[in-house]
């Protein structure tokens, strides 16, 4: 009975207990909301201003529906490096065909989402199908990327196409998060209208992975990928998704990138793919599978922007401080879910 | 439609090769309404196999399945397919993913709705659990509950998902005694409401328990199909290993003591590690056989590995010879004359795709030192003697140990230790999952070597088991020593008794 | 013995493949000849030579990709970044801050503490492995995100320029000898972990910890330490190709210097039939594969194609490799083979 009793006592613990998801988006809105206040209370500057967030997001909207993809394929136990490579290859292939081919701006956005889908099917079916290591397939998607970049385009250049730059120039007014310069005028804050299609990627995704049994299914693989077959799911198609989701947001990510810079480089988003993992690690997913919360990889990119833009202004604009300072906090990241992680179990 | 009357699931002529091994040939397999049927064979007998192809794990190469309500043979390609034609299974090995709550576990890869509704999922969940007396909550991560609960977590989902057929493999050989009786009570109430059960064990006293039928499978063919009252257990035994069998009783003949002086190897007082035992006292002397008993969960594995310092020792004295030595880990334990085979096989104990030879040799070529490998022509001529010696079945001395069975990788494992010429050996679960003429060949080889004057320690959840082995027996019960048996104590009644705690308290 | 050929084959094989294409496009490509390098000293050119010069980076890179892709089941991508800090490093002692290009200090001195530097880094990723349990990837993503800043914040973001001539011998030609240095330095590395691995247990225990880090503690060994080790080793490789790099240039550019070698080392890894999960593993396997990645780089040159273009290339080639090598396909086309096969029995 004694044992019982006890079964019981650890059932009743383990209610109390957070789930690891839960535990590590926690410590990251912590951690970020700490990090903001602090700035605003000691570095005041622009971090009073509500438009210093919102440019956070402006410049970072195309990193969180790539990093959201991110998380959708680590979460089922995968990686995804070629998203960096992706933005890259569509920025330069819409700009060239805006401004060489005369293009339009819709079918811009097709081309957009067709090389995201193209890549999202390719390495899927390389790694849900023939079981090729998601690593080394998406290594071989990002050289692709980098290098069709090139062959497509190699100067860099601004697209002047009127639509797009009209488009780009779009910029969506918060009301009552203005402020009132210098001059007594009242400048309204905004946004551009990749951050609200990074919004709307982030709260579709959070729903489909919390609702649906599709994103129940991406918890499953990556949790247990033998347990979810024998639980009957359809671990080859979830997988397979996973990497076809990613892949069309990079796409998304791609043209939202574009949106934001206007011109098409060889060297745009270089390195994004490691933003975008140390994005979601930020927020709370395990490179291991299983654990992880769309909403804490926004806030993980926002925390990566934030520590970026506090480290500059507060004098340490050589090159190499961001490097440094944004290794610095994922290091503080990885060994807290580290910790946590080990004392759990 | 299954030709047989009242039967639910008829399998015909099912043919499975792999690579080298023809694991099925020919077999027939037939299930009928409400009864509990045991599917028997040592390791190797393509008892899994049989399983794997029913349930889509593996694709046979040839035979029908046909299933009652089907008018034609029926193609069962994934897990996903079993489990639509109502075929529902539990592994010896959780499948589960730890990572989701127990809801979820019960309930993912289910059903044609494309959303989660959590509140209903979580009542329904609870109720089940409840109903059956589980102690877990729908809403706890399964992580967090204990392995036997997740066991049954595993058996709640299979009950609910409204199965015709229902396949337990092993299912017991994580549960202690009252979560089998649990077990069986479910078993039972299932039989009763028409569900056809297969049960695969290898505890004998749970198939005369409560099964109905015995099917028993050799080297991949059907031997035969029983009725329970029809076969005693030595015809059994005889069937599954294909011949009359009284090692049982042999055995004790061999039972010669050692006789020399008697000092004691290795003596412990107040050790205690970290996995949550009662700091316990022990020793063992030279050329003495002496087991760890108790339920499981009690704590005697953690007892071996405290000693063994395979946990983090954090109190207490090791005496070796009567001389103190410190023991921090493992190394150092080997370094002492230790050996320790652990209990989880493939978790702790081999090395899946390092050869044989590698697996044999590994614990001595550490003990020899980082820089003094054993040249190919030693590492040969150990892994030679050894697989002779403990008769392992491999192909060749560089096949892969994870490509044995079961029984013969622990033979290795047992190699492996034998080879570092240990003073005291100790043996945790050495029987558990293989088959019975193995398990009498590790009994034996234990006696013989406590002859030579090998102090071992044996641990079984087979007691009987251990009354043939043991001249002395630690009983724990709630991670505490809570008593010792020898010589007349020793007996089935008398240990039952201590563990239990009878009166005492 | 029989799964070190099968091994050994997958890179065998590509470079049959690449040598055989280059044959039949331009047998020239073979062409070795003696010349005269600018200081007047004979070399040997040609593209086998450029191949067996630039191959050799990455085969030293190999050696400890290989250990500690067997030993965490993970790869370090910081490498290239490791190499930047172990040139700047270099630099940094041979030369200092502001110097006139003479050097300060014996270049064996400068190489030796930049050994010690990569170790040290090494040993970070190790710390975060082995003690943290953070997956390989992700722990060293954290030096591949900081490795160049911390290179050029260590030269305070100036490009010291080495004058003496000596320097130039690590990434070129000594004189007298018409075969590039790396070559020789690739060969000593090889040579010294092939020492290693027979006198030691190196490879049995990376192996054992590889496989099952529990079992392996169980049998006296210590997991962390090898795992922590074999960050530790690539340490040195990455000083040695550190030392290549810079010898090349006689300077440094921070951004740039060896971008990408991380892929091609891992590249290198999976090519030579080694499991990116770990375990078993075959040094030479991987470092034949470094050396024909390079083929496959050289020849891509050869026909023209620029260096920001090279990867899509070479992605297409991988891509091939290891589809063709995938267990998936090589059981489905086993099956077809049988039904072929039955079919033509029939017939």
């Amino acid at each position: 009975m004694a044992k019982k009793n006890t079964a019981a006592g650890n059932a009743a613990a383990g209610r109390k207990k957070l789930t690891e998801s839960n535990l590590l988006l926690l410590i990251t809105v912590v951690i970020f909301v700490v990090m903001y206040a602090g700035a605003m209370v000691f570095l005041q500057k622009g971090f009073l201003k509500p438009q210093t967030f919102f440019n956070i997001l402006n410049a970072n909207a195309a990193l969180i529906i790539t990093a959201c993809g991110m998380s959708l394929v680590m979460i089922t136990g995968g990686i995804d490096i070629s998203v960096g490579g992706v933005v890259a290859l569509v920025s330069m292939c819409c700009a060239v065909y805006l401004d060489y081919m005369g293009g339009n701006v819709f079918v811009s956005l097709l081309i957009a989402l067709g090389i995201g889908l193209a890549f999202g099917v390719v390495q899927g079916y390389l790694v849900a199908y023939l079981d090729i290591q998601p690593f080394i397939v998406s290594l071989a998607g990002m050289f692709f990327a980098r290098g069709m970049t090139t062959i497509v385009h190699t100067a860099p250049f601004n697209v002047e196409n009127e639509t797009f730059v009209a488009l780009k120039n779009t910029r969506i007014y918060v009301p009552g998060m203005g402020t009132v310069n210098k001059l007594g005028k009242y400048v309204p804050a905004y946004v551009e209208i990749g951050v609200i299609i990074a919004l709307l990627v982030v709260v579709v995704l959070f729903c489909a992975l919390k609702w649906t049994k599709a994103g129940r299914n991406f918890y499953a693989v990556g949790g247990n990928r033998q347990s979810a077959l024998m639980l009957g799911i359809n671990v080859k198609r979830t997988r397979f998704l996973a990497q076809l989701l990613c892949g069309v947001l990079a796409g998304i990510g791609g043209y939202v990138y574009f949106l934001h810079v206007g011109s098409g480089s060889a060297s745009h988003a270089s390195g994004m793919e490691m933003n975008a993992i140390a994005s979601s690690i930020i927020g709370g997913t395990l490179l291991t599978g299983g654990v992880g919360n769309i909403f804490g990889t926004f806030v993980g990119v926002l925390s990566l922007s934030t520590i970026q833009n506090i480290v500059s202004s507060i004098g340490l604009d050589q090159a190499w401080w961001t490097g440094i300072t944004v290794a610095a906090m994922l290091c503080i990241f990885l060994i807290i879910q580290s910790v946590i992680l080990r004392r759990r179990q | 439609m299954p030709v047989k009357e009242n039967a639910v699931l008829e399998m015909k002529n099912i043919h499975k090769s792999f690579p080298g091994v023809r694991a099925l040939d020919g077999v027939d397999f037939s299930l009928c309404e409400g009864e509990i049927h045991a599917l028997m064979g040592e390791n190797g007998a393509g008892k899994s196999t049989l399983i794997k192809v029913l349930t889509g794990v593996y694709e046979k190469d040839e035979g029908d399945i046909f299933l009652k309500g089907h008018d034609k043979a029926v193609a069962i390609r994934s897990p996903q397919d079993a489990q639509n034609l109502g075929i529902s299974t539990v592994y010896q090995e959780i499948t589960l993913c730890p990572n989701l709550t127990v809801a979820e576990n019960m309930y993912i890869g289910r059903g044609k709705s494309k959303l989660t509704k959590w509140r209903k999922m979580n009542a329904d969940a609870d109720r089940i659990l409840e109903n059956l007396g589980i102690p877990a909550k729908a809403n706890q991560q399964l992580s967090d509950c204990s392995i036997a609960v997740q066991q049954m977590v595993a058996i709640a989902r299979a009950v609910d998902m409204d199965c015709k057929v229902l396949i337990l493999d092993e299912p017991t050989s994580s549960l202690d005694e009252s979560e089998v009786e649990k077990l069986f009570g479910l078993m039972k109430d299932l039989r009763a409401r028409g569900v056809g059960i297969i049960f695969v064990t290898h505890f004998l006293d749970q198939v005369y328990e409560v099964c109905d039928k015995i099917t028993v499978l050799r080297d991949g063919r059907l031997v035969g199909e029983y009725v329970i009252e029809d076969l005693p257990r030595v015809k059994l035994v005889a069937k599954m290993l294909g011949k009359e069998l009284d090692d049982m009783e042999e055995i004790k003949d061999e039972n010669q003591m050692y006789k020399g002086p008697d000092e004691r190897v290795i003596e412990v007082e107040g050790l205690q590690s970290d996995a949550g035992i009662k700091p316990f006292d022990f020793y063992i002397k030279k050329g003495e056989v002496n087991g760890f008993t108790g339920l499981l969960g009690s704590g005697r594995s953690e007892c071996v590995r405290a000693i063994f310092a395979a946990d983090k020792v954090v109190a207490g004295t090791v005496k070796k010879n009567g001389k103190a030595v410190k023991i921090t880990k493992p190394l150092d334990a080997m370094k002492n004359g230790i050996a320790y085979l652990p209990e989880d096989r493939k978790r702790d104990g081999i090395v899946g795709d390092l050869s044989v030879r590698d697996n044999i040799i590994l614990a001595a070529q550490v003990l020899r030192g980082f820089f003094r490998p054993f040249s190919k022509a030693e590492a040969n001529k150990f892994a030679d003697e050894y697989i002779k010696l403990l008769e392992i079945k491999t192909a060749s001395a560089d096949t892969p140990i994870k490509s044995l069975s079961g029984g013969n990788q622990q033979k290795v494992i047992l190699a492996r230790w034998l080879l570092t010429h240990p003073e005291y050996l100790i043996l945790d679960e050495p029987t558990r999952g293989i088959d019975i003429g193995t398990k009498i060949e590790i009994q034996k080889l234990v006696l013989k070597l406590a002859s030579e004057g090998m102090s071992v320690t044996f641990i079984s959840s087979e007691t009987d088991e251990m009354l043939r082995t043991c001249s002395r027996l630690v009983v724990m019960r709630d991670r505490k020593v809570v008593g010792e048996l020898s010589k007349d104590e020793l007996t089935q009644s008398k240990v039952m008794e201590t563990i239990a705690g009878g009166g005492m308290e | 013995m029989k799964v070190k050929n099968k091994q050994i084959f997958i890179p065998l094989a590509a470079l049959l493949l690449l040598a055989l294409f280059n044959l039949a496009m331009d047998p020239s490509f073979f062409k070795i000849s003696l010349g005269n390098n600018s200081a007047g000293d004979p070399v040997l050119t040609g593209y086998l030579m450029t191949i067996l010069d630039y191959g050799s980076e990455v085969a030293i890179l190999a050696i400890g990709m290989t250990l500690v892709t067997a030993a965490c089941g993970g790869q370090d991508i910081s490498v290239g970044a490791a190499v930047a800090i172990a040139g700047s490093v270099i630099l940094r002692v041979l030369v200092g801050q502001g110097g006139d290009g003479t050097l300060q200090a014996p270049i064996i001195v400068a190489f030796l503490i930049a050994c010690v530097v990569a170790m040290l880094f090494g040993a970070f990723n190790g710390v975060l492995v082995a003690i943290f349990n953070i997956q390989p990837m992700v722990a060293t993503l954290i030096l591949y995100t900081a490795g160049r800043s911390i290179a050029a914040w260590i030269n305070n973001n100036e490009l010291p320029i080495v004058t003496d001539q000596t320097f130039t011998y690590f990434g070129g030609f000594i004189p007298g000898i018409p075969v590039p240095t790396p070559f020789f330095l690739a060969v000593v590395c090889v040579v010294l972990i092939l020492l290693a691995l027979k006198f030691t247990n190196l490879g049995l225990y990376t192996q054992a910890v590889g496989i099952n880090a529990s079992s392996s503690r169980l049998n006296g060994l210590n997991p962390t330490f090898i795992k922590w080790l074999s960050f530790v080793i690539l340490g040195l490789c990455v000083a040695v190709v550190g030392l290549i790099k810079t010898s090349r240039l006689s300077t440094i550019n921070y951004s740039v210097i060896a971008k990408d070698i991380e892929m091609d080392a891992i590249l290198a890894v999976a090519l030579g039939g080694n499991a990116l999960s770990g375990g078993k593993f075959n040094i030479m396997a991987s470092i034949l594969g470094a050396y024909v990645i390079q083929f496959l780089t050289t020849t891509l040159y050869k026909f023209n194609v620029s260096s920001d273009a090279l990867p899509a290339y070479k992605a297409v080639v991988v891509i091939i490799l290891v589809v063709i090598s995938a267990p998936a396909v090589k059981d489905k086309l086993a099956a077809y083979g049988k039904k072929w096969k039955k079919q033509k029995e029939v017939g």
